[in-house]
């Protein structure tokens, strides 16, 4: 009997391996498993053998030669379903150059870039950013600034303004200064603040001049606020923005709307200075102007332009062409 | 301001370091914007006599100059200038001498003929900005010797100063020395003024109408005067300092100008009629000016009258023609005065007569350094004039107007600190202050000290404490005042409007939109080519040129004009947007009487359709947390009528989305589609999104099933969305339109419209009664608006 059940053994073995498929193989797995299969007719049969022994000897050995052929049946399952997708992986090859596409992110001009770079920096400096309209008042724009209707130096701002309230009396900001004005009313001292935006001068464009053009102002009002603090926000600010290796210096100069008052440079490494803005303290008259003690509280101001930096960190020579609105340009940055 | 380095060594010994010059021009505010060398000696220069001139008849443009240049031979030049004589002594550049401008002279000569060398004009050798043929010569000259060693030329520097609006002191060489002085510690002396006695007395009557417009007029009387050219140093000086010699009493005037910022005009004398009245022009008066122009006055003009009411000059601006100085004039009247600043200015301005004069006027001079003034002139035309007699007399007038010599200003030395940050003693600011002129007095040497500052009447800018503490500032150095970073006592961040325009600014770039910058000026009819009305745009009151002349009411021309540019460019996946100001106006009586202006977002994308409009706003409305209602019952002017659609959240309109007219795109030369979201972000970005409060996802299943409606072309699948969410109730978790089909098997004028519900409760499994309950509202619902359910 043994010799048979070897033989039966073998012969589902033999089978299993020679499997021509999944199919095939589950065809060949209900067989086997069937009451009536070879292996499973030796189970009937036991009970005709006389002796325990016997009995258990066989017995194992059907049990033994059952859980080899269920191995098999596994183990060749696997192999197919590993050949299967193995044969789907290789249908589905894909060339993915066919498939990069053009879709880009579009791109920020590169004025918002600068002026978020810059926003940025302060923010980190504890600067919160303050905003103000773009058309003005001839109050927040001269008077509250220590420019009264006479004041000489209005004549070098050349102004726009426009047909709209009584004659002179509304134009368009020709710095971000009246924002100045706007904060120290809104906001109680302390204030720490950046105004970023667009400004307008009459001038007539060329290479490095546009009648549109955008700055940055800064205003810090404390107590006992001071000269040297002005300084020191200012190199504080020309490392964080061009470099460790970037050095700032004042020096002195007129605004009508600060005193003292200040041209700032930068150095670079390579020892050249460069102009950046104008700075000073807070005038007295300002502070009044914008309902602030100038006994209890100082401050300091700054500005410079942000279209010149995006210029000349780009490299653009003519900036004029910031302004076209052309594709070709906008999409180098 | 040009500072000649030789003739600031006039005020004091400052040197010939330019580099240390210019440093410390810097340092104190003297904004120093170039420095030039002139008059570089040029070797093999030689002074020569003319011995005599011949023409030659084949050569009309040049003559042939016969010259000895000190060894005794004659030496022959061509030359194309011909305002030498013979005996003139003239500058000869010998052959092979290399002139500043790199040429090298040679014989080459012309006819066959060669020349020697070559005349030279003060341009030529770099001695003067502009002059007119050859220079001649002081006749004292030894022939032959080295020009630039004869004339004590040396190489010279030209340090152009910007001069700020608050130092009106130095645009006068005195000034510059005077802060220099106090920084590098020279002493510094105004060039002396005439020494010879006084002449007979000869009055002149003055009388000032508009005292508050002219605090002080000083008329002196100087005969003996011959007009001629300058003496040569004078010229050179002048044409070094950008201005141009005229004649040797013009020069005169310009010159003590340049020194102590004094304007001062010389009339002939002879020509005025009994003396001078100053006063403001009547109505229609006119001038004519020394510039032959007819000038029409008004009544803020301040003029100078002779003693008979006829207007003989523009106060502070411009003399007349009448009395002009010229080659006769023996006696002049020389006006040394002191005009109002902002009159000046006003009457410059409005003439377009801006002159060296004016400007300092505007900017302020010193009335109590007229005396001196007249003095300087009358030395520096002695030099030219030796028979010169300055008469006693004349007239100067001072009015109560006139400021005084001194002026007190309170200095509070705990102040100096407060804005300073540096301490400093009452002792050590006095003596800063000293230095430059700044008399002090200090009341207490306790720590609440108040120093007493004079300060000079050439310093009227400075006028208050914090005046005083700029000076302070300058004069211990910027540099020396330290450098702290302050403790900001606020938290640096973006606010909640600026930190939802960079979110949504980023998701725009990220949807492939490029930022434009378009002009926010507009030409007369760009608007109405944009299908906008132009009645609430408002007009700039001195635009730069026409077309730019209407601000803009809306983002949207600026970008059709981009589109325009770009299609002509042959660009493709044109896609912008802009995010920026628009100024329509607003009500006239609004509390700070500005226009409406609010904040906009417009986008477009040319050769596409409301379709990609419509899925930006539903990216940006869900970055924004920000729904809103779709009404295309009437759509913004400028957009496709029929496939555009109002963005409204109640009575709120936030924008709209759409497609561009096609009426407006053959405007402006668009031959496709272009897809356009234009948003009111003043509402969009104020609005604070609500903190969301979590809700346990349900554990019970789910019923999901579709409804296809047949729905006529009248009614819109928004309104039948809207009917089934709230038939649905609060069940119905999800609802979503699907698919739309046009086409066959279809009632007429309907559509197919497909809508996807879900419908799930969070405490239960729900029915098959509930779920049918459900339905059957959704479908009586929609059947209310003509939707009926498809088979």
């Amino acid at each position: 009997m043994s010799e048979a059940i070897q033989s039966a053994k073998d012969s589902a073995m033999l089978a299993i391996k020679n499997a021509a498929d999944l199919a095939g193989l589950r065809v060949l797995s209900a067989d086997l498993n069937k009451k009536d299969s070879p292996l499973n007719s030796f189970k009937s049969e036991m009970g005709k053998l006389a002796s325990v022994e016997d009995k258990r000897s066989i017995g194992q050995m059907l049990n033994a030669a059952a859980t080899e052929i269920a191995a098999a049946l596994e183990t060749r399952s696997s192999e197919f379903a590993d050949n299967e997708i193995a044969a789907r992986i290789a249908s589905e090859s894909l060339d993915l150059t066919e498939l990069l596409v053009q879709r880009r992110r579009g791109h920020s001009h590169i004025v918002t870039q600068a002026t978020q770079r810059l926003e940025d920096v302060f923010i980190g400096l504890g600067f919160q950013i303050a905003e103000g309209p773009e058309v003005e008042t001839d109050f927040n724009n001269f008077e509250a600034l220590n420019m009264p209707k006479s004041h000489p130096a209005r004549s070098e701002f050349d102004t726009m303004f426009l047909e709209y309230g009584e004659p002179g009396s509304v134009l368009l900001r020709t710095h971000t200064s009246p924002v100045q004005i706007r904060v120290m009313k809104s906001w109680k001292p302390p204030i720490y603040a950046i105004m970023p935006g667009r400004v307008f001068r009459r001038d007539t464009p060329d290479a490095t001049h546009m009648p549109v053009f955008h700055q940055i102002e800064g205003l810090v009002i404390d107590r006992g606020i001071t000269f040297a603090h002005l300084a020191g926000t200012i190199e504080s600010f020309t490392k964080a923005f061009f470099g460790s290796e970037f050095t700032s210096r004042l020096r002195p100069s007129f605004f009508p709307f600060t005193e003292p008052s200040a041209e700032f440079d930068i150095r670079r490494a390579d020892g050249e200075w460069i102009e950046l803005g104008g700075c000073g303290m807070v005038h007295p008259n300002v502070l009044i102007s914008g309902g602030i003690d100038p006994e209890e509280f100082s401050g300091f101001a700054f500005g410079f332009g942000i279209d010149r930096m995006a210029k000349e960190r780009h490299k653009v020579e003519d900036i004029r062409e910031m302004y076209t609105n052309d594709l070709r340009f906008l999409r180098q940055f | 301001m040009k500072i000649l380095n030789s003739w600031l060594n006039d005020f004091g010994e400052f040197g010939n370091d330019a580099e240390k010059l210019s440093a410390a021009m810097t340092s104190l505010g003297l904004a120093v914007e170039s420095v030039t060398i002139v008059g570089t000696p040029v070797k093999g220069v030689v002074v020569a006599k003319v011995l005599r001139t011949e023409r030659h008849p084949d050569a009309e443009k040049v003559h042939r100059v016969y010259v000895d240049a000190g060894d005794g031979k004659e030496l022959h030049i061509w030359c194309g200038a011909f305002n030498m004589k013979p005996g003139d002594l003239i500058p000869l550049a010998t052959l092979g001498t290399t002139m500043p401008d790199g040429r090298v002279i040679t014989p080459r000569g012309i006819l066959g003929v060669e020349s020697h060398g070559m005349l030279c004009s003060g341009t030529e050798l770099g001695l003067m900005a502009d002059s007119d043929g050859i220079l001649i010569l002081p006749n004292d000259l030894k022939l032959g010797s080295d020009l630039f060693s004869a004339l004590g030329i040396k190489s010279d520097c030209v340090f152009d100063l910007d001069v700020t609006r608050n130092r009106p002191d130095c645009n006068g060489y005195l000034g510059v020395a005077r802060d220099l002085g106090a920084h590098l510690g020279v002493k510094v002396v105004s060039p002396s003024g005439d020494k010879t006695k006084k002449g007979p007395g000869r009055s002149m009557k003055v009388t000032i109408a508009d005292k508050d417009r002219c605090a002080r007029y000083n008329m002196t009387v100087m005969s003996g005067v011959v007009v001629g050219e300058s003496p040569t140093w004078i010229a050179r000086r002048l044409t070094n300092c950008g201005m141009r010699p005229i004649n040797n009493v013009v020069d005169a005037s310009n010159l003590v100008m340049l020194e102590l910022n004094q304007p001062t005009h010389a009339f002939d004398a002879e020509k005025v009629n009994n003396g001078f009245k100053i006063r403001c022009a009547r109505p229609k008066e006119t001038l004519l000016t020394l510039d032959d122009q007819v000038r029409q006055l008004e009544t803020t003009d301040l003029l100078i009258c002779d003693g008979k009411d006829t207007p003989i000059g523009l106060a502070g601006v411009m003399g007349g023609a009448s009395t002009e100085i010229s080659k006769q004039t023996t006696t002049v009247a020389l006006e040394t005065a002191w005009f109002e600043a902002s009159g000046v200015a006003q009457t410059a301005t409005r003439l377009g007569l801006k002159s060296e004069a004016s400007m300092r006027f505007e900017r302020g001079v010193d009335p109590h350094g007229i005396d001196h003034a007249v003095s300087r002139f009358a030395s520096l035309l002695r030099e030219s004039c030796p028979n010169l007699v300055v008469h006693g007399g004349g007239a100067d007038i001072k009015e109560k107007t006139l400021a005084p010599k001194q002026k007190i200003v309170n200095l509070r030395v705990s102040q100096v600190t407060r804005i300073l940050g540096t301490k400093l003693s009452p002792k050590a600011i006095s003596a800063m202050l000293a230095k430059i002129g700044f008399v002090t007095k200090s009341t207490s040497s306790t720590k609440s000290a108040t120093i007493k500052v004079a300060v000079p009447s050439w310093r009227p800018d400075c006028e208050t404490e914090i005046d005083l503490i700029e000076e302070i500032a300058r004069h211990y150095g910027y540099e020396n005042l330290g450098k702290i970073v302050p403790q900001s006592t606020m938290h640096g961040r973006l606010s909640t409007v600026q930190q939802r325009r960079r979110d949504i600014h980023e998701l725009v770039l990220s949807m492939g939109l490029s930022e434009a910058m378009p002009n926010p000026f507009l030409a007369p009819g760009d608007l109405v080519k944009s299908g906008l009305l132009e009645d609430n745009a408002i007009r700039l009151a001195n635009p730069l040129v026409y077309e730019e002349s209407v601000l803009r009411t809306s983002l949207r021309p600026g970008l059709l004009k981009a589109i325009t540019f770009n299609l002509s460019h042959r660009a493709s996946n044109i896609l912008l947007f802009e995010l920026g100001h628009v100024y329509p106006a607003g009500s006239k009586d609004s509390a700070d009487g500005l226009p409406d202006e609010y904040e906009s977002l417009c986008l477009v994308a040319v050769g596409e359709t409301s379709a990609l409009a419509l899925d930006w706003w539903s990216q940006l409305s869900s970055v924004m947390g920000f729904g809103a209602q779709l009404d295309q019952t009437s759509v913004e002017s400028g957009y496709h009528p029929k496939r555009s659609a109002m963005l409204r959240r109640g009575k709120q309109v936030l924008g709209c989305v759409g497609e561009i007219d096609p009426r407006v795109l053959a405007h402006n030369q668009i031959n496709t589609s272009v897809a356009c979201l234009e948003l009111n972000l003043s509402v969009l970005l104020v609005e604070t999104p609500k903190v969301v409060t979590a809700k346990p996802v349900s554990r019970f299943p789910r019923s999901d099933f579709d409804l296809a409606f047949s729905v006529p072309n009248s009614q819109t699948a928004g309104a039948v969305l809207k009917a089934l969410r709230q038939a649905g109730g609060s069940e119905l978790v999800d609802l979503e339109l699907f698919d739309v089909y046009r086409g066959a098997g279809l009632p007429a004028d309907c559509r197919s419209v497909t809508f996807r519900l879900c419908l799930q409760a969070s405490d239960r499994t729900l029915t098959d009664a509930e779920v049918t309950a459900i339905r059957q509202k959704c479908l009586d619902a929609a059947a209310k608006l003509g939707a009926q359910l498809r088979n």
